[in-house]
């Protein structure tokens, strides 16, 4: 066993005091930031697939901690309930029945979604808004939604299609790894209310070595595949998956194999940019150096004078 | 054969200095609204374009408001320039001479007028002006109905949105590079803001500039 423990304590209910701002922001989206004083101990979320039940306790616990309301929705015949992410829900289970080719069993596979909070956040390099997306040094992607102007740029920088734009006041929503909670040294409301404890919250390190265990349980059991999902791509997550098919991510509701921000993205962000910019530049330049060197292409009195002849038979 | 490149409302006036009557008050109106929607959609769309100009959605009332209303302006330049293009298109058909014409691009920016061909009501340039605009603002609406997340956004997936963003990004920066090139054109050539402002020109601007049109206003209908 990992030397951590399952349950957090709970908080100090008079007067917690918040030890997460503003000076621990590693980035900050549009705008830059002076280098924060301390570093945090970075840390993670572990969703453990084998070990979830799909009760939805997660989602209940997340909806009832930020204080949000979905609609109720329509049973469309499966268990996914809302059909996908909105800007109410923040983490959803997403069921799939798979048919393993090798034993030919059905295995039901569930798993929740919600911000990975990337290392690498393709949500935050996409956005224009200063401030509007931050990072903090343990970890946490952010979304603060004061300086959100709702233009869904985080959604195509997202290589995991996770922000939702509200439509009742245009701004964007996602996971925010109960960074209030964090903040008062707790974790997550879904690690908390998990009944079987498939959602675990510590440090990375922690939390890395809490998943090796797991992973040699489940190969232990015949799931020789089994693995950690801390894709590179994005530079690891904070929030990271034990699955028991590591080898095939996509089965479990098309979890990406390689994700990491799309060369559209970087394009769009990097050189349309600065290209882009040196090349409005350079024309107005051109036509101020133009002026100044060949002067005005001014109307002589010769060319007054012809045009009276031409038309001066005429009326 | 009808008139070469005479339009509506173009007449000239003899007197001294000879003017020439070269736009219609309704295209001028028309002219300024596409303008204006155009610079206003260029400020709104460099605020979200790059950070260090994020500042210029203080114009438009903040960044919510700037992401509000920049696709409204798009959709006002869009049927706007609509009715320049219907106005000005036949016009700006490639002529024989135009070829000619942008082959001495080097006499054109050296004011060497003498060895330029005679043009019609417009030259080589402005066209090429109209032309480019005429793509990109397709180009734009398209592009920027994509990423219209607010009303569209079920109707795409993401992986063209992203396409889109890209596309309407390059197509902006192009068209702000067209538009200067016209703006500096207009101010380079004294005599022609008047164009669009009073609706005419001198008889010399027209001589210098677009002999073959004044010739053929001056001669009737008929070139
Ligand atoms: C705000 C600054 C602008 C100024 C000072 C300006 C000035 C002028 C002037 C003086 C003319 C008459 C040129 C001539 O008849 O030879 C003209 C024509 C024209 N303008 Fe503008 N303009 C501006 C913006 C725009 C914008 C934003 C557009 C469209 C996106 C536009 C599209 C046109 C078109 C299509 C013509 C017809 C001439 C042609 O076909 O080449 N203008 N403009
Ligand atoms: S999963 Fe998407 S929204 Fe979350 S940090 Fe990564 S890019 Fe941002």
């Amino acid at each position: 066993m990992a030397g951590f423990n399952f349950e957090l304590p709970n908080p100090n209910t008079r007067d917690p005091k918040s030890d997460l701002g503003p000076g621990d922001y590693v980035r900050r989206s549009a705008s830059s930031v002076p280098a924060p004083s301390r570093q945090l101990t970075p840390v993670a979320k572990l969703i453990d697939v084998s070990k979830c039940i799909g009760c939805k306790a997660c989602q209940a616990a997340c909806l009832e901690w930020n204080d949000m309301r979905d609609r109720v929705a329509i049973n469309r015949g499966v268990y996914d309930n809302p059909q996908d992410l909105t800007p109410q829900m923040f983490t959803l289970m997403r069921f799939t029945e798979w048919v393993n080719p090798e034993t030919q069993n059905l295995e039901w596979l569930i798993r929740k979604d919600g911000c990975m909070h990337c290392e690498d956040p393709g949500c935050l390099k996409a956005c224009p808004a200063p401030g509007a997306i931050v990072q903090y040094s343990n970890g946490i992607v952010d979304f603060v939604h004061e300086n959100c102007i709702g233009c869904g740029y985080c959604v195509k920088g997202c290589p995991f299609n996770i922000p939702r734009i509200s439509k009742v006041d245009n701004k964007a929503y996602k996971c925010t790894l109960c960074s209030d909670r964090v903040a008062v040294g707790q974790g997550p409301a879904c690690a908390k209310a998990c009944p079987t404890h498939a959602i675990v919250f510590g440090t990375k390190e922690e939390m890395k070595k809490h998943a090796e265990g797991r992973i040699k349980d489940l190969q232990s059991r015949g799931y020789k595949n089994a693995g950690l999902y801390d894709p590179p791509g994005v530079g690891g997550t904070h929030v990271m998956y034990v699955l028991h098919h590591a080898d095939q991510p996509q089965i479990y509701a098309g979890l990406p194999g390689n994700p990491k921000i799309s060369p559209l993205v970087d394009l769009w962000k990097g050189a349309t940019k600065y290209v882009g910019l040196a090349v409005i530049g350079l024309f107005a330049a051109i036509g101020v150096v133009h002026h100044i060197v060949e002067g005005p292409n001014r109307v002589s009195d010769e060319d007054e004078a012809n045009a009276e002849r031409l038309a001066g038979g005429r009326r | 054969m009808t008139a070469y490149d005479v339009e509506k409302g173009d007449s000239v006036h003899p007197g001294k200095p000879v003017t020439v009557d070269r736009y219609t008050g309704g295209a001028r109106i028309n002219h300024w609204i596409t303008a204006t929607s155009l610079v206003l959609l260029a400020i709104s769309g460099l605020a979200l374009f790059h950070p260090s100009m994020y500042f210029l959605t203080g114009l438009f009332g903040g960044g919510q408001a700037t992401r509000a209303i920049h696709p409204w302006i798009g959709v006002i330049l869009f049927f706007s320039f609509f009715g320049l293009f219907f106005r000005f298109w036949r016009a700006n058909l490639w002529a024989a001479e135009d070829g000619t014409w942008m082959a001495r691009l080097a006499d054109v920016l050296t004011a060497r007028e003498e060895r330029l061909p005679e043009v019609g009501k417009y030259n080589a340039g402005q066209k090429v002006v109209f032309w480019g605009m005429s793509i990109l603002i397709v180009v734009l609406i398209s592009s920027g109905l994509v990423i219209w997340d607010q009303y569209f956004y079920p109707l795409t997936s993401i992986e063209q949105k992203r396409v889109a963003v890209v596309i309407h990004a390059a197509a902006a920066v192009t068209i702000i590079c067209v538009w200067i090139v016209h703006v500096y054109a207009a101010i380079w050539v004294r005599g022609t803001i008047g164009a669009m402002t009073k609706g005419r020109v001198t008889g010399g601007w027209a001589w210098r500039h677009h002999r073959r049109w004044l010739k053929e206003l001056v001669s009737g209908k008929k070139a």
